[in-house]
């Protein structure tokens, strides 16, 4: 082979995919450590009332995926990096099918059979 | 804005013709490889939204026995929840020093990431013996079904990434930091990152979600 078989740091720079630094790895981690901490808590001392409770730690639950996806998975609009997030994004289309339509067409078909 | 774009793209073309096709061959391997195993992982996390989606029809089927309320240990969880995102820290910085072709630095970091996977398997497993010393295991009620198959599916894809952590130290110690151990490397690390995210979904709908309600 020629010179070009060993890895190269200069081709992954020009390339610019996005490995994370440490820097990056810290910010979401951080991130994500306040983002259970703040869940557990609401549920754990209970000092938020239960309709409350159960939309912040959903919310909560959002965006800390959102963060693990930027921080950890590297998903980005960039040139390379486009193809893998539009195949989460359909991904994520078809879950809130599923389980979205799963769940309201049992919930409405126990309201129904209750109402009996 | 466009045709900067566009003109910048034309000139990486260029530069990439004159590096050689050898090189642009071998590079694009990786690259195909990783997109390959992010398709697969958008399958596996269509296999959990099913079994989400089983968990959230029947977790209130209780056949007259214990709810989540009654057996989830918020505290225990929190032990988990934190030896998983350490993990995931500790993995990435397996990768970034496996990019600037560290080789001590990569094995401890793998090390560490292992060591905590194998905690959070640990107690996963004790969490599971002691609901079925108390007659509360996966045939007591549907509930329970569901809660074993979600929790216990999750544990069992990270007790794969355990295995296959142990055979990527393996290759590391043996072969060093080649380009296609980087990119098996990856492919965990997307795993690995992958099933974080499960989990947070799962603490989120399975335990939180159980108590609180």
């Amino acid at each position: 082979m020629n010179a070009h078989s060993s890895p190269s740091p200069h081709s992954s720079h020009s390339h610019e995919v996005d490995h994370g630094s440490v820097k990056s790895y810290l910010v979401g981690f951080a991130l994500s450590v306040a983002l259970t901490i703040i869940p557990f808590w609401a549920v754990m001392s209970g000092h938020l009332a239960k309709s409350t409770t159960i939309p912040l730690i959903v919310l909560m639950a959002i965006v800390q995926v959102v963060v693990h996806l930027k921080y950890f998975l590297h998903l980005n609009f960039s040139k390379s990096g486009r193809a893998n997030t539009f195949a989460f994004l359909f991904t994520a289309l078809i879950i809130v099918m599923v389980v979205g339509l799963s769940v309201w067409i049992i919930y409405s078909a126990n309201n129904m059979m209750m109402s009996m | 804005m466009s045709t900067l774009t566009r003109a910048e793209f034309l000139a990486d073309e260029a530069h990439r013709q004159v590096e050689g096709q050898e090189h642009e061959h071998h590079h694009d391997t990786g690259e195909n490889t990783i997109f390959g195993f992010w398709i697969y992982l958008m399958t596996d996390c269509l296999l959990f939204a099913s079994v989400f989606a089983t968990y959230a029809v029947l977790y209130m089927n209780t056949a007259g026995g214990v709810s989540g309320k009654d057996i989830f240990d918020l505290k225990y969880v929190g032990v988990e929840t934190a030896a998983l995102l350490f993990s995931s820290i500790t993995y990435g910085f397996a990768m970034i020093s496996a990019y600037r072709q560290n080789r001590p630095a990569t094995m401890s970091w793998l090390l560490v990431t292992f060591a905590l996977g194998a905690i959070f398997i640990g107690m996963e497993i004790n969490e599971f013996h002691h609901l079925i010393l108390e007659g509360n295991g996966p045939n007591r009620s549907a509930f329970l079904s569901s809660f074993f198959a979600l929790v216990g599916m999750h544990g069992l894809h990270v007790t794969a990434g355990l295995i296959w952590m142990v055979v990527m130290m393996l290759e590391v110690l043996k072969r060093g930091l080649g380009q296609q151990t980087v990119t098996r490397l990856n492919c965990l690390s997307l795993f690995w990152h992958f099933l974080d995210i499960v989990w947070v979904c799962v603490f989120t709908v399975v335990y939180l979600m159980g108590v609180a309600s």
